[in-house]
This record gives structure tokens, sequence and C-alpha cells, in this order.
């Protein structure tokens, strides 16, 4: 069946199953790799993505529920100048870097509704996504630098 | 090629020069490590030079360095062109990294057991800090060379900096790209002539220096081995027995393949034994692959949802009659007999020094504690995934192994090394799990059969990728061995060990028996032995740290039972037992890799955590708060660890602060990426401690998914781990693995402090304890 939706802004047209999860529909149908597969049933955050400024798990999204407009990662800013993205870089947060694109996806749905959390506000907001490398030290000094120019 | 010439620097090192088309030069290297070169022994270097390292200086004077080795998170895209960069004396920001593909010549050849392109064992650093120097100061001694002659001037009065060449006197400069010719036309100077940097001349080795990829990683580039996307691929799922050991018998494939999207269905059978390698020949590589049902479709989806439709039947085999409560079982069994059955091979597994048992009869007092450690599963972030396309009897992969020498993909497509193409992508995590790439074979083995169907159906070959759902991956792993230790040690009067024994329950020989570990050689009645319990199915490997991963916890935690047994402080205890070897300690090679424990570093460590952690204030800490402490030397580095922990009554359990104190010699060289491993490898210690734990039932694992192995998150994540590198005269080692280790017993030992209750067996999470 043929979906239409809005990703980053751009609208695009599917023909897939309605039970098709938006994840695979990123990744498979519109060749969008930003958004990552890590455990399938919504556990890690991996696949973090906005459907109208709320964060959602893509992969527990059928496509036919998707009823506001999508934003990815790729569509956080394609030349990194988001100020999450900035704070990512200066405070140097990936290991392996699997995880940061959910991370920032979750962060950056944090800021729109607390745009000054506080370490509480960012464990609530943030502990649905897991960094296996373990770089939440990196992640916590890089929210609160985007939010207040400062590291802590 | 024109102008290319080649000249060997030394026994075991090559350079070969030669111009780039379109100007420029290229610098290329032939550098084996050290311990390539030791498994060696007296052969040749081979030739003709096939470079394994380059610089290309390109017109416009940037620069490419290649990194050779997996990428997997722990830096080594930055940290080995870092140190060429440096010696070389450009900047930083005028270098571009390539990664190398796989390629024979950077081990001796496929199977070796190692090889030069690992990401395993902390080796990368130790093996390559010499080398990757040599290299970079080599190229910047030929621009040296060629602005000399160019100017008619001595090469003293010639000095370097960001990829120019000025000569002081007269301040005249030219860039590298502007010598290039002239370079090329010149003879390559000898190695001994070449003059490395004074270590406080470093303008790039030890600045923090942010990842190479962060850019594409927070933009969300595709950067990993699942975005790999050839034009015209197809996806696959692989279903293989829940049972270790079981094969696939049939499956409803008709049915399958008429689900939406399904392009192909089969069975793959296992694969055949290997063959034994003659005597003396490199031991056979690692081709054997588990039989399972494939199913191949238009995309992953739609081939994992043909997946719930699947009925496979399946030949469970003989494993699927243990457990992990009949392993228990067999393990207190044996421990009432302490019946010794050491198997043969590998690092030492027993170790008897003075009479423990007399030494026992004599103590005022005696210690006993029986500990255990569970399976645990890698569960890195990205699940395993590799993509192949066979064409034409070549086979083109992409893979994100941590050791691509290993799994020969080309033994399962039924071809020859020489025609596989092997590209390493950089991988979402590895912490040893992908030093077995069984998705690399498996995927080869997919790509052929697919190819092979459509060229009967007279369709053009496609390529496949293979990704594995998490489940696949919790239930499909190698994992990290358990163990069971029964303790008993023997104290004199005044408290001092004076006989120390430990028996190990073990399974397999990736088993870990701790007969060199610490406190041996500083009690005079030391015996370490084991029993193995058997028949033991479940496939065992290496977890990051191996060994003292789980060794750590019950060694450090029982050196600190004993302590309190004693009635000492239990840093102090370690440190006095430490300061009394049984024979001296000869004098310390600076050569750090691969050499034997060191107690003044060990000592080191200590101290500087002690001093760092406000250790000898910890009696003024409230009710139900405790500080704990651990050291481990591990992958030839040293790393003592404070945690301080609070837990409540009703076991709600925090980690307040860490801090660690670390010697891995001489020079760290990127400080950004040493301090996140190390937090990192604290926070995966978080996760070992309370929830992970992989149990068996009938040989197939019980847990899942992360909803039954949570990872520590960050809510659990403490405000501060506080890491401390200590500069000593030793040459520079490894930090991926050392960090995680006494992390682990430091929390345990923490949680005794705060509430007198002793952890024996992990995970804390089983024991009713939870994160506040």
């Amino acid at each position: 069946m043929a979906y239409k939706l809005t990703v980053n802004g751009k609208s695009q047209t599917v023909d897939v199953p309605g039970e098709m999860p938006l994840l695979w529909v990123l990744r498979d149908v519109l060749n969008m790799k930003g958004t990552k597969f890590g455990c399938g049933i919504g556990a890690c955050g991996a696949c973090t993505v906005h459907v109208g400024n709320k964060a959602v798990r893509a992969c527990q999204t059928p496509i036919s529920t998707v009823n506001a407009e999508v934003k990815t990662i790729e569509g956080l800013s394609a030349d990194g100048s988001h100020p999450l993205q900035k704070a990512w870089l200066e405070v140097d947060v990936p290991q392996c870097g699997y995880c940061q694109a959910g991370q920032l996806m979750s962060a950056a749905a944090l800021l729109a509704s607390k745009p000054k959390p506080t370490d509480s506000d960012i464990a609530a907001a943030m502990s649905g996504n897991v960094c296996r490398c373990g770089t939440y030290l990196r992640i916590r000094e890089a929210i609160h630098l985007a939010a207040n120019g400062r590291k802590s | 090629m024109k102008n290319m010439k080649t000249k060997q620097l030394d026994r075991r090192s090559f350079i070969k020069v030669s111009a780039l088309a379109g100007g420029g030069m290229l610098i290329a290297f032939y550098t084996e490590n050290g311990l390539l070169a030791q498994q060696r022994g007296p052969a040749p270097a081979p030739t003709p030079i096939n470079p394994n390292t380059y610089i290309k200086v390109l017109p416009d004077n940037t620069f490419t360095i290649v990194s050779k080795n997996p990428e997997t998170g722990q830096g080594i895209r930055n940290s080995l062109p870092m140190i060429i960069a440096d010696e070389f004396d450009v900047d930083w920001k005028q270098v571009k990294i390539e990664q190398a593909d796989r390629d024979d010549k950077y081990g001796r050849d496929m199977g070796a057991p190692t090889v030069g392109q690992i990401e395993g064992g902390s080796t990368a650093t130790p093996q390559n800090y010499q080398p990757m120097r040599n290299v970079g100061a080599t190229a910047r001694a030929m621009m040296v060379a060629a602005a000399a002659k160019q100017w008619n001037v001595p090469a003293s009065e010639v000095t370097t900096g960001s990829g120019i060449v000025t000569h002081t006197p007269t301040k005249r400069t030219a860039t590298y790209a502007s010598l290039a010719q002239t370079a090329l036309a010149m003879p390559v100077p000898e190695l001994s002539s070449v003059k490395l940097k004074d270590p406080k001349d470093f303008k790039i080795i030890g600045k923090p220096t942010p990842g190479v990829d962060n850019f594409a990683i927070v933009t969300g580039k595709p950067s990993f081995s699942i975005d790999v996307n050839p034009p015209g691929m197809l996806h696959a799922v692989y279903e293989k027995c829940p049972v270790f050991g079981g094969k696939a018998v049939s499956a409803n494939l008709d049915e399958i393949k008429k689900l939406p999207g399904v392009k192909h269905a089969f069975i793959v059978p296992a694969s055949p034994d290997p063959t034994p390698a003659p005597a003396g020949a490199p031991p056979a590589p690692n081709v054997r692959w588990a039989s399972g049902v494939a199913i191949v479709a238009d995309n992953w989806w739609l081939a994992n949802n043909a997946r719930k439709s699947l009925k496979p039947v399946w030949d469970e085999g003989p494993v699927a009659s243990q457990s992990s409560a009949g392993y228990l079982a067999q393990a207190k069994q044996l421990s009432s007999t302490q019946a010794s059955q050491t198997p043969a091979g590998g690092t030492p597994r027993s170790a008897k020094e003075g009479d423990a048992e007399a030494a026992f009869k004599t103590a005022a007092k005696i210690v006993e504690a029986e500990y255990a450690f569970p399976l645990l599963s890698h569960a890195p972030l990205e699940p395993q995934n590799s993509t192949a396309h066979y064409k034409d009897g070549k086979l083109e992969i992409w893979s994100p192994s941590q050791i691509p020498q290993i799994a020969n993909a080309a033994v399962p497509a039924g071809i020859q090394n020489s025609d596989v193409t092997f590209h390493l992508v950089r991988a979402g995590g590895g912490f040893g799990r992908r030093l077995v790439s069984e998705y690399d074979i498996e995927v080869s083995k997919i790509a052929r059969l697919v190819t092979d169907e459509r060229a009967k159906q007279g369709l053009p070959s496609v390529p496949v990728k293979l990704l594995w759902t998490r489940e696949d991956d919790i239930h499909h792993d190698n994992y990290r061995p358990a163990g069971f230790h029964y303790f008993k040690a023997g104290l004199d009067a005044s408290g001092k060990l004076i006989a120390f024994r430990d028996y190990v329950a073990s399974h397999g020989t990736t088993s870990v028996i701790p007969a060199n570990e610490f406190p041996r050689g500083f009690v005079a009645n030391f015996w370490v032995s084991e029993g193995q319990i058997t028949p033991y199915g479940i496939p065992t490997g290496a977890l990051r740290a191996p060994s003292t991963n789980g060794v750590s916890f019950v060694m450090q935690s029982f050196i600190d039972e004993i302590a309190v047994e004693a009635g000492k402080d239990p840093l102090q205890y370690r440190l006095d037992l430490l300061a009394n070897p049984l024979v001296p300690a000869p004098p310390a090679s600076p050569n750090s890799f691969g050499a034997p424990f060191n107690a003044q570093r060990a000592i080191g460590v200590l101290e500087a955590v002690r001093d760092m952690s406000g250790w000898k204030n910890r009696d003024k800490l409230p009710k139900g708060t405790g500080l704990g402490t651990a050291f481990q030397f591990a992958h030839s580095g040293y790393v003592a660890y404070v945690v301080e922990a609070a837990v409540t009554a009703d076991k709600k359990l925090k980690v307040n602060k860490a801090w660690a104190a670390i010697d891995i010699g001489s020079q760290i060289v990127n400080p950004s990426e040493a301090v996140n491993l190390v937090q990192g490898g604290f926070i995966e210690a978080m996760s070992h401690m309370m929830a992970w734990e992989i149990t068996i039932d009938r040989g197939r694992v019980v847990q899942n998914n992360f909803s039954q192995y949570q990872p520590t998150r960050m809510s659990q994540a403490p405000p501060s781990i506080e890491v401390k590198f200590l500069k000593t005269d030793f040459t520079p080692t490894g930090l991926g693995e050392p960090s995680l280790p006494p992390a682990v017993p430091a929390i345990s030992n923490a949680i005794f402090a705060a509430t007198g209750i002793r952890i024996r067996s992990l995970p804390l999470g089983s024991q009713g304890y939870r994160w506040t």
C-alpha cells in the first residue's frame, strides 16, 4: 500500500505493508542509513527519530501510524551546525558511534521541551538510549554545553 | 611506475617511493610489527615489497595516511595515523585517513593465529608505536634532504613544521608537495640516520584529538558495516538451531518462498569438520559455520517477517541435555573432591608453590569463600552483519570484523583467498565479539548459493547483506567463560597471608585459571588447580580483557576479604603484600609489552588512586556509603580504582564516584580517547555487576534481548569517573582492555564497605539489588 510521509521536509511516497516499521522504511526503502537498528523491541534507542517533534522508536512505529512530519539525524542538520552536533564534536563524545544518532535525536527532543535541562532531566530523557561503549558522561557534558554554552 | 625506487631500511622494514599521477608522491613502507617479526623468526621479509603503510603527499600539500587496523570504537583510525603525522611534522588538519582493506601483506598468511590487522588484546599501540614513528620520521628526513639539495644548504640548517620546510638562516620555505619531484630523484635515507622527535616536541601525539569519523557520525552519514549498500543488494536473515551444535533438517521452504518480497529460501548444511593442519604448518583457518535456514528478500524487514512463518525441523544434538543448573551442580561436586583434571595447552592452568595444605594447619586464621561469575554475551550495539557479492568466481565482502585474516570467506564460497576482496568497515562496537566473524562465513556461503540459484534462473548475481537480529546475537555468541572458584586462605597471628588456595571448576580451554595472578609470588604457599565440567557444549571466547574480566572480580574480592579478616586497611594490605615479594624482582626492562607483572607499577597506581580519592578519610562517609578498591595487571597495563558506593537497606545501589589511576607507560597517544575508553570500561563493568548473565536451559540461551540483558543506562552513570595517567619510563601499551577488570571488584568491595555484605557472585540483579 502507498503511504505518504514527509521526512526532513521532503515529501515521500512509499509502497510497503502498513505494519512495516518506520526504521526499515527509512533504511531500506528511502536509503537513509543514519537511523540505526539495535534491538528491534524499543529497548535501546538506536533508532530514535522525531515524529511531529516527539522522540519515538522507529523500530516500534508502523508506517501506517506515522501521521506527522518525520525528522531523522540527517535532518538535524546536514552540515553539523545544530548546537547538539557542535557540542558532540567539541566534547568528542563517540567511541564506536553507533548509538549517537539516536542519542542526538533524544537530546534534541529534550532541549526542545526543556532548553536548560538539569542532570536529572537528562537522566530521565536519555535513559532509553543505550551506549554500549559507555560515553554517558560525555553525552551529559555535551547536552549541557549545547544548552548553556558550558560543559556542566 | 615512473621514478619508483625501493630501499631496505633495516632487516624488517622497507620503503618504496613513487610519483602520484597528477603530481605529488607516495611514500610507502613495509614495516613489520614486533610480534610478527618474532613469529617469523629468521625468514626474510617478503620481496617484492608490498607496502602496508603509506603517506600520500598531494599537490595541495595535504596528506593521506592509511589506517590498517579495524576500527570498532577504540580510536585506532586516530592514534596510528597521529603517530605518523607527528613524526612527519605535518598538521593534523592537513591529514586525511584512508581505511585499508584486509590484505595478507599485514600478516604472514591466511589463518595465522596472530596477524597484522587486529583489534584485540590491546596490542595495536605497543606493536605499532615505534614502527609508525619510524615511518613518519623517515618521510620527514626525505623532505629535509630534498630541500637541502634544492637550496644547496646543509640539512642541519633546515627545519620543518606544518608540512613546510624552512631554511632558518634565509627564511626560505618550501612545501612538502613542492619538494616531491626532488625527493623522488634522491636516495632514500638510512633508517639509522633518521632522527626521531624528542617527545617534548610532539605536536599531535599526546594532544586530545577528536575522532576522525565524528562528523560523519553526528550527521548520520553511512559509516558502519550495516550501512553498506551496493546496487541491487538483497537482504538475508539466517536462522540457526537454538541449541548449540544443532542442525537444520528441513523447513517449509516452499511456503516461505511465496511470502511477500522473498526471493530465496534454502537450508545451509553445516561445514565439514576442518582438516587438521600438517605438523609444523600454521593452524587451519577458522572456517566452520553452523547449519541453518537462509531467507533472502527485497528488504531486511520482509526477510525477517517471513522468518515468523518459518517452521524449521532441527536435529538438536547432544547439547540439548545441558543447563546452567547442571554446570553449577557439577562445579559443586568437583569442589567437594577438588579432583584435578588439568587439560594440556594454553596459559598456565595450575601452580603449586610451597605447601598450602601444611600451612593451613599452622594458620591462626582460615578464610574460605566460594565465588562465581556467569557466562556473558558481548552485545555490541550494531548487530552482527556482513555484505558479500559472489560473481564470476570472485567474492567481494564488506565486514566489521576485528580480525579479518581469521574468518576465511573464501572457503565457504568455494574459491581461493586471492579471489576475495575484503573491505574493512567501521564496526558499531567490538569488545571481542567480532574476533569471531562467523557472519562473514555465513554471508559468503549465502551469497554463493544466491548467485548460483539466480544463474539457473538466468538472472545476474547480486550482493547480499546478512543481518542478525539482536536475539540472534545474544543466542549465538562466543560467551565470556563462567567461573566457579573455591578459595581458602591462611593467615598468621599478625594477619599476614601465609597460604592461598584456589580450586576452579572450569570448562574448556578458554576458562580462566588464575595460576599466574597476584598474590602468586607474594605468598609462600600458593596453590591453584582446576577440575573440568564436562560435557560443556557452549562456545566461549574473548570478551574485553579476556581472563582478567572475571578473574579480577574473584581475586581482588577475596584479597579484600582476607584484608578485612586480618583487621587491616584493604588498600594498605595490598601495598604490604606487593612490597614483599618472595624473591626480589629483577631490574625491569623499559619494554613493557608482554613483560611480567611489575609490583612497583602496581604499587604506583594503588598509591596514586589512594591519594586522589581521599581514601584515608573513608571512615567519615555517611552510613550506607563506602569506598572500595581493587587493582589489576592486564594486557601489560596497571589500573587501580577506588569507588564510592551507596547502598540502601532495600539494596538500591548507586555509584557516587569513581577514581582510576593508570600506568600504561610513557605516552598516551590520544588523551581524549584514552579517558573515554577508561570511563567506558567502568560503565561496562557496571553492566557486568548488575544485570549481565547468560543462562543455559536445554542447551539454549534463556535471554533474548536487552530487556533481559540490561546494559548500564545514563541514569546509573556516576557524576564523575576521574582518570589519572601516571607517566612512567616504560614503552606505551594499550588501553582498550585494562580499564575494565578491576572496576568490578572495586564496586563490590565498596558495597562491602557500605554494608558489610560480601558480594561473592554476579550479577547483583539476581540477588535483589537494583540501581537507585
